[in-house]
């Protein structure tokens, strides 16, 4: 807490807070609980379209699928705990965000983890790299909930540090909804779950500030232990518990506590709460009345129920073999107090805990955005760098240590622009996620909103109508002046550009201060989306024969790209987003698909129309031939990352059809045999397939193992 | 009917998609918490998951709750019992198969599709098969690599092959002795198999070749 605050707190109190109310106090006004920089600029997102049922405010928004199904998500980071300690903190990434899917009432079906390190060249970033990964299998696989897409960056910035974001989804009949808010005095308040231990005590104040160079010894304490076994029975219970129709309100106790989880569930609609700290149940003796009020130990859920209804929910908890407690009731006084073997060791009004105000910090502008010569670089060199840079190749040795299987809806696998999952018989939900800090530290802008363009082109390129957005933006320390320019700056381009959708944000999450040792990370903002698709109308892949064909204009746009980033260019221009084109070039790809007029549509992106070609080649094992007249140069061509563009792949009887939707160029064709040729006006570019396909799927088995 | 209970352990994970699958297949399923009898059911199905977390070894703790009694007695009068991934760990744990489940031979989770030779189709889980038949499945395991010290007290009906057939060390994704996936007894009638039939047994999902283990047992209990 900052000073003023601390001063208010006290006018407001007219006393001074004794040692728990401090404890509980610093944990709901810490930036990670109470949003307190970013809440006046969050307000400018769209949050409301004929798709949402519930957008933000709760622990995850919903969008209406069908009549009787409801889709939820949301999206959550676990930077700080993860750069500490990677294995625990990125599986608690995890658990957090599934419970929150969960305690809307809903069945989580679907993990995203968009996750980012330093170079691997370094060991202690392939520490990192790895643990990370290992630490998503080991919670995700546990619980059955199958991760199945996700994106992953190396860049020197993030060097000796990480950016773990997780995206989770899930699906609720309507009559399933629990809210994470009460609307009655007299329920009673239950744990159930895990015991409360001295882990994750501070987790959200750590998470508040930068790390030190000290920090994997002295913030371990704050990093939360994993339990998947206990969670996956957590599901179980708590759908079978919801089912019966008797919770009254549901929240998952994470980041905060019992604290954040009790008074956050009361004072919504201007409750109270008396909580009996003696009551929780404990993992070990000594503790105090703080350390239970503030410990984020994990595998938690709270119920709020009517007395006459606990006995009931207990036999569902105790069936599963969870331990539950009584823990407090709901009260009409807006008040929060705490008992502690019969004295009272807290009492706070309600809104002194949840209603935070706000603080808007310094910003100053800056300007980094210059023009670069072209890199005096063959197009055969050029490819031969980024073809082999980590963000490019597959990241198949990712992935396969998730289950993104289980469940038995995934049809389309991760490795595409967009995993899709069955939802019945006829219809499938597709998500995707994506962030790009290069873009976005030069121009925060328009790098924004190239993400939500690249998140629609995703969905889309798999044959989805894209209904809703959530976002994570992860940046450095608030303080900073340009770091919150910096900010303003990303959630006005989201805005604009999910207007232009018609889309709106149903969740979201802000983490500032990821910094170590004084070195701010870029600008990170990540957006996932979730779109719906028609399974019989995925486009399942190029077939012999095929022309390849580009839609959208390709701009000279390299600033931020790969090909920039494998050279060591930081400058240049980001990439501009004319949203009427892209609008249009979504709708008519959507159109394109539905006709049943193509065999594959992939979006361009990182690494430009070149990357995107052989990707095509690689993934479905397939030669090609392609020769391009341009009056750019070869190589600007080839790498630049202009926005609004598709690889569209179809049969040549087909062209005619399609060109009445758009126009497609058509640069190439897909042939049988082992070549891949790329002829950009004089410039030729001539690789084997198996050596494209060798360095495609191996790279990263060969860094790693 | 044909009616099969989908035993549920804490820590299973997929026994919503094995019961999908069975009924997909024209039997009847159920999921039966391991605090039940299965007494009456016509068959039994161990699904996959992290039963108890595989705090011990995969599959030790299940294989000793007191629901394994009760399915070695119908192992015993010759009803099907199906145990896919940790339902085979737990079989064999529960000595209900002979041999044991390994770490994989790059010892972390692997999940992809693979191919699968079906080298017995005279037991209750295969006779739909041909033959030599090659199917495509997906695994999704971290302790996969079967070993026995004398193959001859098993009947091998699934080995990891290429695609053509071939049994090679590169279609081995775990390194199991000969290239093993699934087995069952001498009777023929308990199974054990590391690949997951339900993960395949929808067009949409990219095979429907597990859909015939399924539709096997059913059409078998028919007969």
């Amino acid at each position: 807490m900052f000073p003023q605050e601390e001063k208010l707190i006290r006018e407001r109190l007219g006393r001074e807070p004794n040692d728990v109310e401090r404890a509980m106090l610093e944990v709901m006004w810490s930036e990670h609980v109470s949003y307190k920089s970013s809440r006046k600029w969050l307000k400018l997102l769209p949050t409301k379209n004929e798709h949402v049922v519930l957008g933000p405010g709760e622990d995850a928004g919903i969008i209406k699928f069908d009549d009787k199904t409801w889709i939820v998500i949301g999206i959550e980071s676990h930077n700080h705990p993860s750069a500490v300690e990677p294995y625990g903190g990125a599986a608690t990434g995890v658990g957090g965000i599934v419970r929150d899917i969960l305690c809307m009432g809903a069945r989580p079906i679907a993990l995203l983890d968009p996750i980012r390190f330093g170079p691997l060249e370094k060991e202690k970033n392939r520490y990192l790299f790895e643990y990370v990964v290992k630490g998503i299998s080991d919670y995700g696989n546990r619980i059955g909930v199958p991760t199945v897409g996700g994106e992953t960056e190396f860049d020197e910035s993030l060097d000796n540090y990480t950016l773990v974001n997780v995206a989770c989804v899930g699906i609720m009949k309507p009559e399933h909804l629990v809210h994470s808010y009460v609307t009655e005095p007299g329920l009673k308040l239950i744990i159930v779950g895990n015991r409360t231990g001295r882990d994750g005590i501070h987790g959200v104040t750590f998470a508040s500030e930068e790390l030190s160079e000290n920090a994997e010894e002295e913030d371990r304490s704050a990093v939360q232990i994993p339990d998947p076994f206990t969670e996956k029975l957590l599901i179980e219970a708590t759908l079978e518990a919801v089912y019966t129709g008797k919770v009254r309100a549901l929240k998952d106790l994470g980041g905060g506590g019992l604290t954040c989880a009790a008074s956050e569930m009361v004072g919504k609609r201007g409750f109270g709460a008396i909580i009996y700290a003696d009551k929780v149940l404990l993992r070990e003796p000594g503790m105090t009345p703080l350390e239970v009020m503030i410990s984020e130990s994990q595998e938690r859920m709270l119920f709020a129920v009517r007395p006459e209804d606990v006995e009931e929910l207990a036999r569902i908890f105790e069936k599963y073999e969870l331990e539950w407690s009584v823990v407090g009731e709901v009260i009409e006084e807006p008040k929060f107090i705490v008992y502690w073997k019969g004295s009272k060791v807290a009492e706070l009004p309600i809104d002194l805990l949840t209603e935070v105000p706000t603080i808007e910090w310094p910003m100053k502008e800056y300007k980094i955005e210059e023009e670069v010569g072209i890199p005096r670089i063959s197009l055969q060199e050029a490819f031969e760098k980024v073809w082999r840079s980590p963000n490019i190749v597959a990241k198949r040795w990712i992935w396969e240590q998730y289950d993104h299987e289980v469940q038995g809806r995934t049809v389309v696998k991760p490795g595409f622009d967009s995993a899709v999952l069955k939802i019945n018989e006829e219809y499938g939900i597709a998500i995707t996620a994506d962030g790009n800090p290069n873009h976005c530290y030069l121009n925060p802008y328009h790098g924004a909103m190239g993400l939500v363009a690249e998140v629609v082109r995703n969905l889309v390129s798999v044959g989805a109508k894209p209904l809703a957005l959530v976002d994570n933006l992860n940046f450095a320390s608030p303080e900073r002046p340009e770091v919150y320019w910096s900010f303003a700056e990303t959630v006005k381009g989201l805005a604009d550009a999910a207007k232009a959708f018609n889309l709106a944000y149903v969740s979201g999450n802000v983490s500032f201060y990821n910094e170590i040792v004084d070195k701010p990370i870029k600008p990170t903002p990540v957006v996932a989306g979730v779109g719906k698709v028609k399974l019989s109308k995925i486009p399942k892949g190029p077939n012999k024969g095929d022309v390849v064909t580009l839609v959208g204009e390709t701009k000279r746009e390299l600033g931020g790209s790969e090909l920039y980033r494998v050279l060591g260019i930081r400058k240049g221009i980001a990439p501009r987003v004319n949203l009427e084109v892209e609008r249009k070039n979504a709708e008519s790809i959507l159109r394109l698909i539905n006709a049943s007029l193509v065999s594959f549509v992939h979006d361009l992106s990182r690494g430009g129309l070149l990357v995107a070609l052989a990707e095509v080649a690689a993934l479905f094992n397939v030669g090609m031939e392609v020769t391009i007249k341009t009056d750019m140069n070869p190589v600007e061509f080839a790498f630049s990352e202009s926005h609004g563009r598709y690889l569209v792949v179809l049969p040549e009887r087909k062209l005619e059809e399609a060109r009445e939707i758009t126009d497609l160029k058509v640069i190439g064709r897909i042939i049988g045999s082992n070549s891949f040729s790329v002829k950009i006006n004089d410039e030729v570019l001539l690789w084997n397939l198996d050596k494209l396909k060798d360095v495609y799927w191996n790279t990263l088995y060969r860094l790693m193992d | 009917m044909v009616k099969f209970a989908v035993i549920v352990f804490p820590g299973t994970n997929c026994d919503f998609e094995t019961v999908e699958a069975i009924k997909r297949a024209g039997g009847e399923a159920e999921r039966v918490w391991y605090k039940q009898s299965v007494k009456d059911y016509d068959g039994v199905v161990i699904p996959g998951g992290f039963s108890y977390a595989d705090y011990l070894r995969a599959g030790a703790i299940a294989a000793r709750q007191k629901v394994m009694e009760e399915i070695r007695e119908l192992a015993e009068e010759g009803r099907p019992i199906l145990g896919i991934c940790n339902g085979f760990q737990i079989l064999t744990e529960a000595n209900l198969l002979p041999g044991a489940l390994r770490p994989n031979k790059i010892p972390r989770f692997l999940c992809k599709w693979v191919h699968l030779k079906v080298v017995d189709v005279e037991t209750p889980f295969t006779y739909l098969y041909e033959e030599g038949e090659v199917v495509r499945m997906p695994i999704a395991h971290a302790e996969g690599n079967y070993y026995i010290d004398n193959p001859s007290k098993v009947r091998i009906v699934f080995q990891y092959s290429d695609e053509k057939g071939s049994i090679t060390e590169e279609a081995n994704p775990n390194g199991s002795v000969l290239n093993i996936a699934g087995v069952t007894n001498k009777q023929g009638n308990v199974l054990g198999m590391m690949p997951h039939p339900e993960r395949a047994s929808d067009r949409f999902l990219g095979s429907e070749d597990g859909l015939k283990v399924f539709k096997s047992i059913v059409e078998w209990m028919k007969k």
